[in-house]
Parts: structure tokens; C-alpha cells; sequence
């Protein structure tokens, strides 16, 4: 007879951590492959976890209510001792009622440190993820013509777990699950639009907004003007943006230069929890189409969680989000967690970088970037679409046209490769951008390289 | 209803398909003569189809259709000197000269276009019929598209939602028996368009839309469908373009004589005439509203001619509100 471990699975793309919700078994119980041992807390949501062996649980190696589990952590011995049929049954009644009642024989206590990391200066940290449901459910508390739909957006509540709790509050008639029909329904949304309602369409990805285009672009976005001002499109589409792992070619694409290079658009892309609420408020609230960019990496991540304010974020207005002296990097989205680890290598090498979150990628914020750019005189993009046609090219060009003799350096525009994302994780990790490819461009602009 | 009272209502179905064949020969003229540009699509033969549909139409109910446009507008009681100003590209047109033939719009008039992409007005359609379950009001949408539409996909994944939300939509189809120069026969696998609806459980009707009276008789019941909180209702109109797909289309793909004959035999408008002559309406009736419809297109067109163009500084307004 011997232990087998079962480790901390990882249940989603991006899940790198997780947490032990509940424990459906306990030392001694018998258990055959399929059946439930614990709930598992993923970046997105809790699932049901299965023995994928038979056995005898033999030890629990971590409590329940445990929180940043690395994936692979081993979580629980399994003896591998034969079982008899009397003991099959035994275990499904044991797993059954341990889901019930018998979980208290355990201290059900979290560990503290998960909640310690997300409280500074007293104040909850919010995920992204939770502040794009608070913009939500706080828009549709206020207005009643606001109404959410999409796929799996109601019942499932979202497939990135971006609506919880919304269908509950707000209803069928408000929270509305639609068929796999993103041309359809996103032509009936501006059609909802046209009629006086606020809708907020939400595409399980962006990727599925090319079904929709046609909708997006001759419909929502030119309508104001070929009715000479008479009819306005106020809808937000929203939803995750640009690669999040392992998922290839055609799930991993950043749209930003798509929607920007259209008039009548707006389109923005938040990196913070707070730009995400405060600017998916304001959109809801804006008269214009909107594309809403949102990074399914970003949705639990770290780096961009945030206190909240509750501020509206005014779309078209940039973020100084670090003062520097040597060089302006300008980013938004998912750019901005690769320039901030770029910033920190190169403040080991005494190089002083301001840092530009655009957030609103049209309109631009043309003068903040300018502004800085004056006073650095190097500025490098950076940004996950691939390098041609970026917003990077266009600022370059925006640059030289307006302050050309403001440039002590040529701009380097730092992009995604020029390749269809592969899956492998080597070649994804390749085809992505790095912090230390950010670190070449700033030591080439001011001349360290 | 009297029968005077029902000949004064018939009367005024018939200066409205009067206004809309007048306005369209008018646009012909202008297009020739170069005073409108682009793409021009005309109305003319299909006159009974948009006028006996709004003769049931409510206030508060919304038309949308694609960009063979002219009639449903004028249909709606837009002015004609706002519809021929946007052809000519004024600054008195409905969009203000940037719409042009195949986008124009009129909120207060329940117009919402006037769209350019074949099949694209029909979601749309259902959004608004969306707009009206949603804020509980009775109204309905009609929803028109052509046989060439029929067969985009987005007008199945409309049916679907439409009829798996119970939406306030009726869907007219106006077989003009071709998209552009393509005859329904070569393009569809199936000619029975009203049919299409079955898949979704939606019901759908065939209809002589030269027929002014036939059309109205049906929309009605396909309205109180709808108001009546049954879902969409599909209504194929069997109807038929005298002239080209657009102004620039030389229409060999059918012969005069299958042209000549439709004329001869079908006219809407005609046809209503001997109607109401039979009914006993007089000939200086129709004498009357000659005259005045005569007036009011040769005062749209020189409204048209007269008005302005837009300023250049327009270029950059109504993108964004």
C-alpha cells in the first residue's frame, strides 16, 4: 500500500492558484475515480473537483478555506488500497454527508494571509473582474433602460464569471442569455439602441466580434452621422481582449487598432480595477457606441487590482501612472503589466521611466503623451496587437508630425509578434511581449544599449 | 364605417402610391440630369406594398427597411422636399446631405432607415420590437426586407431570437422576383419565402402585393398578432420593380415584354383606380389629387435644386453626440 498525492489541478487557461473551498471528504473515507473530493476556487469561479484514482483518503494536506494554492501543490494523500463494493457505498454516503454536515468536523477557518494581501491602508483591494460587475449593477441600479446581454451572461453568469450575481438582482428581463448568434444579437442590441435602451453587449471574446462586425462598424458606429445627428447609438460591447494562454490563433488576438481606426467609435481599454469601473460607468453612461476591452488575464490579477474610488473616469484622458525623467513608455491594457516589470529593470540600471496608461484608445490623449514626451524626449510603445497597423505606428506618426524636434531618438513601437499565436506554451511565450524586450527598446533609445 | 367614410380612407391609400410612383419617375428625371449621385434604387411597381402597410400601422409603431427606401418614408408622412433634398445631397435633406439615397431617418416619424447592407436592417428590426416588450408598450415593429435578404444568415439568427422572445416583429418580405439581377428561382432553393419562418414556429403568409387591399387585410391580422403578445409574424409580399435594380442597371436579365405585362395586368396603382371608379368615386377626384401630387413634386424638386449644399465645416459634425 501507498500515498498517491492529488495536487491542486489547474482548472482553467489561466489559473496559476487556487483555493480549497470546501472538502467533500475527510481521513478514512473511501473513494472511488469520479468522485468529488473537494470544491476548488479558481481565478474564475468554484468548481467540483474529482479523484481521477480509487483509494482511501489518507491525509488532508491543506485546510479548507485556503487560499493561493500554486497548481501542482499537492493537496491531499490517497492510499491505493483495493476497495470492496460494501466500502464504495460507505464513501458515497460519507462524501454525500460530509458536504452537508460532517465539514465542520474540520477548523473551517481561512487562513488569514489571502486576506491580508487585499487589504492595504484598511481598504479591500477589488479584482478587475469585480469592479466591472459593480459598474454593472450600479448602472443598472440607476437606470432602469440599461440591460445586459450575451452569451451565458444570466444563468451561468458569465463565462469569466464577470455577471455573478446580476440575473439575482436584476431579472431575466434585464440580464438576458442569447443564442450563439453574435450577428444577430448584436444587430438586434443597436436596433434596442435605436429604440431608447442601454444596452451592454457582452462577447465571451472579442474574437467573436468578427461575426459581428458588420453590425459594429456599419451600423453602431456610422448611424449618427448618415442620419445627420438624429440618431444616436448608445451601446457598450464588452468583454475580454488579446491572447490569455495557451488558447492559439483563434482566441488570442488584441483588437484595440481595429475599433480605434473607426469613426465613431469609442474604444477604450483599462488596465486598473478602478479605470475599469470608472470608465465602464462612464461608458454606459456615454451616448456613443463604446468598445469596452477587457484582459481575461487581468481579471484576478495582482498587479491590477485596486482600491476603488468612485469616481467616473472620463474616456479620452490618459494616466501618468509613474514620473520619470529618461524615457515615456505609453501602454494601455495588458501593456501596462509588461511595462511595469520593465520599469523595475530599468530602474536597476538607473534608468528613469515615465510611465502613460492611454486607457481610452480613441479618442486619444494625444496631449498628455506630447507633454511627457517633451520632457523625456524618447518615448517607446507598448502594447499586445500585432506590430502592423498598431496604435504604436500611429503615435509614432503622431509624434513626429506634432514634435518632431522634441525627439532626441527614433520611437521604438514594442508590439506582439508579427505571428497567428501559436499553442505551444514556448512559442506563446515567444510570440508575446516581454518585460525584457520592453528593457532592450528603453536602453536602445537612450543609448545604454 | 360609412361607405363614404371608407372611400375617403381609400382615397387617400391611393394618393399615396400616387405620391410615391410621382416622387420616383421625378428622382429618375434627377439622377439623369446628374442632380443625384451614387447609388439610386426606385420603388416604382411595389407602391401597394409600404401604402397598405401603413394604412395599419399605429402611432408608435416603427418601420426599418434596406435602401430601396423612397416609399416607406413618404408612406410615413415624411416631407417629400426633405427625402428629395437628401437625394440630391442638400443640407435641407433628412441627413443633412450625408445619408444620401439609401440612409436617411426620421425618429419622429418611427423611420429608423434607410440601411445599406443587404439584410442588416432585419436585427435591427427585432431590437426595436425588443425596445417595445421591454418598455411594455404595444407597439410593433415592421421589419421590411427583400427576397435577395432572405437568404443572409443573420436574418435566421433575427427569426430565432425573435420567436424564442415572443418579439413585436413583423417581417415583410418584398419579393420583387429579383435580387439586383439574380432571379429568386437562381438564387433560392426554395421559392415559398413566407415559409422560411417554419423552422422557428413562425407563421408566414403569402400575400398579392399589388394588391393594396390584400396587403393591409393581412398586416392587420399579422399586427394584432404581435400586439397580442404572440411573437413575429412573416409575410411574403409578391410584388414586382418596373425599373433596374438601381438607376445604373440595364436589366437584361428579363425582357421588356415580362415587364410590359406586369404593367398591363398588375398595376397597383391602376388596378386600385378601376376599384374605386367602380365604387363610384368620381373621375375629378383623381383629377384633384393629380393635380396636387403634380404640385407637391415639382416643389420637392425645386427645393431640392434650390437648397444649399452642406458647409464644409459639416464634415466633422454627428460623429459623436
Amino acid at each position: 500500500m501507498s500515498n498517491i498525492e492529488i495536487l491542486m489541478p489547474a482548472l482553467s487557461p489561466t489559473m496559476e492558484e487556487g483555493g480549497i473551498a470546501k472538502w467533500l471528504v475527510k481521513p478514512g473515507d473511501t473513494i472511488r475515480a469520479g468522485d468529488l473530493i473537494a470544491e476548488i476556487e479558481t481565478d474564475k469561479a468554484i468548481m467540483e473537483f474529482e479523484s481521477a484514482c480509487d483509494g482511501r483518503i489518507s491525509e488532508l494536506l491543506v485546510e479548507e478555506g485556503s487560499n493561493q494554492i500554486k497548481v501542482n501543490t499537492p493537496i491531499a494523500l490517497i492510499s491505493d488500497e483495493s476497495i470492496s463494493r460494501k466500502d464504495r457505498n460507505v464513501s458515497t454516503k460519507h462524501s454525500n454527508n460530509s458536504s452537508l454536515s460532517n465539514t465542520n468536523q474540520f477548523d473551517l477557518k481561512s487562513s488569514d494571509s489571502g486576506d491580508v494581501k487585499e487589504i492595504k491602508d484598511g481598504q479591500k483591494l477589488f479584482t478587475v473582474r469585480e469592479a466591472i460587475r459593480d459598474a454593472l449593477a450600479e448602472e443598472m441600479r440607476t437606470d432602469q433602460n440599461v440591460f445586459l446581454m450575451g452569451e451565458e451572461v444570466a444563468e451561468y453568469e458569465g463565462a469569466y464569471k464577470v455577471s455573478q450575481g446580476l440575473l439575482d438582482e436584476f431579472g431575466s428581463e434585464r440580464v438576458i442569455d442569447t443564442p450563439i448568434t453574435e450577428h444577430g444579437f448584436t444587430g438586434l442590441a443597436a436596433g434596442a439602441a435605436f429604440g431608447g435602451l442601454k444596452p451592454v453587449v457582452e462577447f465571451m471574446t472579442f474574437n467573436f466580434s468578427l461575426q459581428a462586425m458588420d453590425q459594429i462598424i456599419n451600423t453602431c458606429a456610422k448611424t449618427l452621422y448618415m442620419s445627420g445627428g438624429q440618431m444616436n447609438c448608445p451601446i457598450v460591447i464588452r468583454g475580454p481582449n488579446g491572447a490569455a494562454s495557451q488558447v492559439a490563433a483563434q482566441h488570442s488576438q488584441d483588437f484595440a487598432p481595429w475599433f480605434a481606426s473607426v469613426p465613431g467609435l469609442k474604444v477604450v481599454q483599462p488596465f486598473s480595477a478602478n479605470d475599469a469601473k470608472g470608465l465602464l460607468k462612464s461608458a454606459i453612461r456615454d451616448p456613443n457606441p463604446v468598445i469596452f476591452l477587457e484582459n481575461e488575464i487581468l481579471y484576478n490579477d495582482k498587479s491590477a487590482s485596486s482600491k476603488i474610488s468612485d469616481q467616473l473616469i472620463p474616456i479620452g484622458k490618459a494616466k501618468v501612472l509613474l514620473e520619470g525623467s529618461d524615457v515615456t513608455l505609453v501602454s494601455y491594457g495588458i501593456g501596462i503589466k509588461h511595462s511595469l516589470s520593465a520599469v523595475e529593470l530599468a530602474r536597476d540600471i538607473d534608468i528613469s521611466v515615465e510611465l502613460i496608461d492611454l486607457r481610452s484608445i480613441r479618442p486619444i490623449d494625444y496631449e498628455t503623451v506630447f507633454e511627457s514626451i517633451k520632457k523625456t524626449n524618447r518615448c517607446i510603445t507598448v502594447e499586445e496587437c500585432f506590430p502592423i497597423c498598431s496604435i504604436g505606428n500611429h503615435l509614432s506618426a503622431s509624434v513626429m508630425e506634432s514634435i518632431f524636434d522634441h525627439l532626441d531618438s527614433p520611437i521604438i513601437n514594442c508590439n506582439g509578434k508579427d505571428v497567428p499565436m501559436p499553442y505551444a506554451k514556448n512559442l506563446e511565450k515567444a510570440a508575446l511581449l516581454r518585460p525584457e524586450e520592453i528593457l532592450n527598446a528603453i536602453k536602445k533609445v537612450t543609448y545604454r544599449g | 364605417m360609412t361607405k363614404k367614410e371608407i372611400l375617403d380612407t381609400y382615397l387617400v391609400i391611393y394618393e399615396k402610391m400616387l405620391l410615391i410612383r410621382r416622387f420616383e419617375e421625378k428622382a429618375g428625371q434627377l439622377y439623369g440630369m446628374g442632380k443625384i449621385g451614387g447609388f439610386c434604387h426606385l420603388y416604382i411597381g411595389q407602391e401597394a406594398v409600404v401604402v397598405g402597410v401603413d394604412s395599419v400601422k399605429k402611432k408608435g409603431d416603427q418601420v426599418i427597411t434596406s435602401y430601396r427606401d423612397h416609399g416607406h418614408m413618404l408612406s410615413c408622412g415624411m416631407d417629400p422636399k426633405g427625402v428629395m433634398a437628401e437625394l440630391t445631397g442638400k443640407k435641407t435633406g433628412y441627413s443633412k446631405g450625408k445619408g444620401g439615397s439609401m440612409h436617411m431617418f426620421s425618429k419622429s416619424k418611427d423611420f429608423y432607415g434607410g440601411h445599406g447592407i443587404v439584410g442588416a436592417q432585419v436585427p435591427i428590426g427585432a431590437g426595436l420590437a425588443f425596445s417595445n416588450k421591454y418598455k411594455k408598450n404595444k407597439s410593433v415593429c415592421f421589419t421590411y426586407f427583400g427576397d435577395g435578404a432572405a437568404n443572409q444568415g443573420q436574418i435566421y439568427e433575427t427569426f430565432n431570437m425573435a420567436s424564442l422572445w415572443k418579439l413585436p416583429v413583423v417581417f415583410i418580405i418584398e419579393n420583387n422576383q429579383y435580387a439586383m439581377g439574380t432571379s429568386i428561382d437562381r438564387a433560392s432553393s426554395t421559392l415559398k419565402l413566407f415559409s422560411r419562418g417554419q423552422a422557428f414556429n413562425i407563421p408566414g403568409q403569402l400575400v398579392d402585393g399589388m394588391d393594396v387591399l390584400k396587403v393591409s387585410k393581412a398586416t392587420e391580422l399579422a399586427a394584432k398578432n404581435c400586439r397580442n403578445g404572440n411573437g413575429p409574424y412573416i409575410l411574403e409580399m409578391n410584388t414586382y420593380r418596373y425599373k433596374g435594380h438601381s438607376m445604373s442597371d440595364p436589366a437584361k436579365y428579363r425582357t421588356r415584354e415580362e415587364v410590359q405585362n406586369i404593367k398591363d395586368k398588375k398595376d397597383p396603382i391602376e388596378n386600385f383606380q378601376k376599384y374605386l371608379l367602380k365604387q363610384g368615386v368620381k373621375e375629378d377626384e383623381f383629377k384633384k389629387i393629380d393635380q396636387k401630387i403634380k404640385g407637391t413634386i415639382s416643389e420637392a424638386a425645386e427645393f431640392a435644386i434650390e437648397s444649399k449644399e452642406p458647409d464644409l465645416s459639416d464634415l466633422f459634425k454627428d460623429i459623436y453626440l
